[in-house]
């Protein structure tokens, strides 16, 4: 097992999470980008159309939208629709308030950039609290063992 | 945190479990950016319509009246999902009524105000220079900040009912001058003519600048847009960039001088809006076919100017018969549209004034179903952006484009 790259940040919001990562290269706002009654982006010029970010590390530049995505966070884990775990370039308040009702781990401002340093399926701890975030790159985990100690991958279905 | 006393003793439970609740997410959102402190505010303005809410979010409603809560400031209500006198004449579920009445008995138990509008700013109170808010809708909250010079976070639903609860926001973002100034330059060479235009605009500066964080100052302007050009200007910048706040030189209060509007920092960057780019926003939005389903007016709510205009242009003209056009308002407009005859001349020409609704919250996948609705035309740039992830394909073009469009039924491609 290798070591994970580590990215330090402030503290963030909500409890220790780890999954996988899905990475957005577009802003992420839950009523401009998502169908809430599935998780999934609906947005047809988003880069992510068609994906869900249930169960996800949800890694994306920028948080957008008004305040629907405050409450939309709720609601999906309600739901069980809700990513683990949101890591921001910036976040913006609705997003924060959303996590903060939700109970949703949310971080941003890492360095190094998130954007540049995680790919989809790799597999990321994320300690708000710490402001630290432990990634396993995919193509490593191909060849080891998961971190959490000697089990077989498992890749989500 | 820095907490007061009397903020200790919410925290220790003395103000209820609500208030409790309520500012231990505060000052989680709080800590979260830094805040050093809590800040008292005069009024808040609820953002949570059943639609935006979910179940669960009903529930949280449903919790704090449980558990005797009630608002501790002036507390108005942002646009709903229905018009309890029209929903079942356009077809909307007999639920989402259900729901929005459950949602006003629930809010009037706190002690809200049941306003339903997201341009409170316009019809029922203005914020003097400086004074703290808590408001969420975040049309509302750039207005707030940038015309009014009041100061205001995006307070999104659950954190507009927080505020309502404990009278206090956390002090960070928007309450802080640092964060108001500006950070890029806008040079404006292609001058707004109508009140859509101030909506172009924004739709050019808020596509480049998508960040919370960031301010755009205005230059080069040589028309002065009046409050629904403001209105239009700010709610695109939010909606398309999440922004809380922009400054025009020589027109918003803290832009008397461009020194004033980059508080003698440097723009981090510039942008120039040369002439034709405010044509060019509006021909981004292509239509798929020349039929026209709906045409929807009113994202922010319409002022009664708006209203008086829009039947002006309606005057003697008849929608096409395949053709909806909605406007919608709050009651107070409304009242006034009635007693000035712009509504009869409005519904004249087949065109029907909804109100305390906004569009996009307007069960829109239901409408779509019901009505078979694809291609919406709309002066509202807001509006265009929000209704694509509901499966419309949106056209945003002047308010004369729009009235052409409800009564010839079609749109040039």
């Amino acid at each position: 097992m290798t070591a994970p790259l580590v990215l330090t940040a402030h503290p963030g919001v909500g409890d220790v999470v780890e999954g996988d990562a899905l990475v957005s290269p577009d802003g992420f706002s839950a009523r401009y980008d998502l169908d809430r009654t599935t998780g999934v982006i609906a947005r047809e010029s988003h880069a992510l159309h068609g994906q869900s970010i249930a169960g996800k590390v949800f890694v994306c530049p920028l948080a957008k939208g008004g305040f629907a995505t405050s409450w939309a966070l709720y609601d999906l884990r309600a739901r069980g629709l809700a990513p683990l775990a949101m890591l921001f370039g910036w976040a913006n308040p609705v997003m924060v308030q959303g996590a903060v009702l939700a109970g949703v781990a949310l971080m941003d401002q890492l360095a190094p950039d998130p954007m540049q340093v995680i790919e989809t399926g790799d597999r990321v701890r994320v300690d708000p609290k710490a402001g630290r975030v432990e990634v396993w790159p995919r193509a490593t985990m191909r060849l080891h063992p998961t971190p959490d100690g000697g089990a077989p991958c498992r890749w989500p279905g | 945190m820095r907490l007061t006393a009397e903020e200790q003793e919410i925290l220790a439970g003395r103000w209820g479990a609500p208030a409790r609740r309520a500012l231990e997410m505060q000052v989680a959102t709080g800590g979260f950016f830094g805040a050093e402190a809590m800040v008292r505010i005069s009024a808040a303005h609820l953002t949570g319509d059943p639609e935006s809410m979910g179940d669960a979010g009903l529930g949280f409603v449903e919790d704090l009246v449980r558990q005797g809560a009630r608002f501790v400031v002036p507390t108005t209500t942002n646009s709903c999902n229905v018009d309890l006198d029209l929903y079942r004449q356009l077809g909307q579920p007999e639920e989402a009524a259900q729901q929005e009445r459950r949602l006003r008995e629930l809010i009037g138990a706190m002690g809200g105000i049941l306003l339903t509008s997201c341009t409170n700013y316009q019809t029922i109170y203005q914020p003097r220079f400086g004074e703290h808010l808590g408001w969420g809708d975040t049309g509302t909250v750039i207005y707030a900040n940038a015309v009014c010079g009041a100061r205001s976070n995006f307070e999104g639903g659950p954190a507009s009912y927080a505020a309502a609860l404990t009278g206090r926001v956390p002090a960070y973002g928007m309450h802080l001058p640092a964060c108001r100034r500006g950070t890029h330059l806008v040079e404006v060479r292609d001058q707004p003519r109508g009140v859509s235009d101030w909506g172009a605009l924004g739709v050019l500066v808020g596509r480049r600048l998508t960040n919370y964080w960031l301010v755009p100052v205005f230059t080069g302007l040589e028309v002065e847009p009046d409050a629904d050009g403001l209105k239009q200007l700010g709610a695109t910048l939010a909606s398309y960039g999440s922004l809380a706040m922009f400054h025009i030189v020589g027109m918003t209060p803290e832009a008397r001088t461009l020194e004033d509007a980059f508080g003698g920092r440097a723009p981090r960057g510039r942008i120039v809006v040369e002439p034709g780019d405010l044509e060019r926003a509006y021909r981004s939005f292509v239509p798929e076919q020349a039929e026209v389903d709906l045409v929807v007016s009113g994202t922010p709510h319409l002022s009664l100017f708006e209203v008086r205009r829009l039947a002006g242009l309606l005057q003697g003209k008849t929608i096409h018969p395949k053709t909806m056009l909605l406007l919608t308002t709050n009651a107070e407009v409304k009242a006034m549209a009635d007693r000035f005859g712009y509504t009869q001349g409005i519904e004249a020409a087949g065109g029907r004034i909804v109100v305390g609704v906004c569009y996009y919250i307007m069960t829109p996948r239901e409408m779509a179903r019901r009505h078979s609705l694809r291609t919406i035309v709309t002066d509202s740039a807001k509006l265009a952006n929000i209704i694509a992830a509901y499966g419309y394909n949106p056209i945003f073009r002047p308010t004369a484009e729009c009235v052409e469009a409800a009564v010839s039924g079609r749109i040039a491609r």
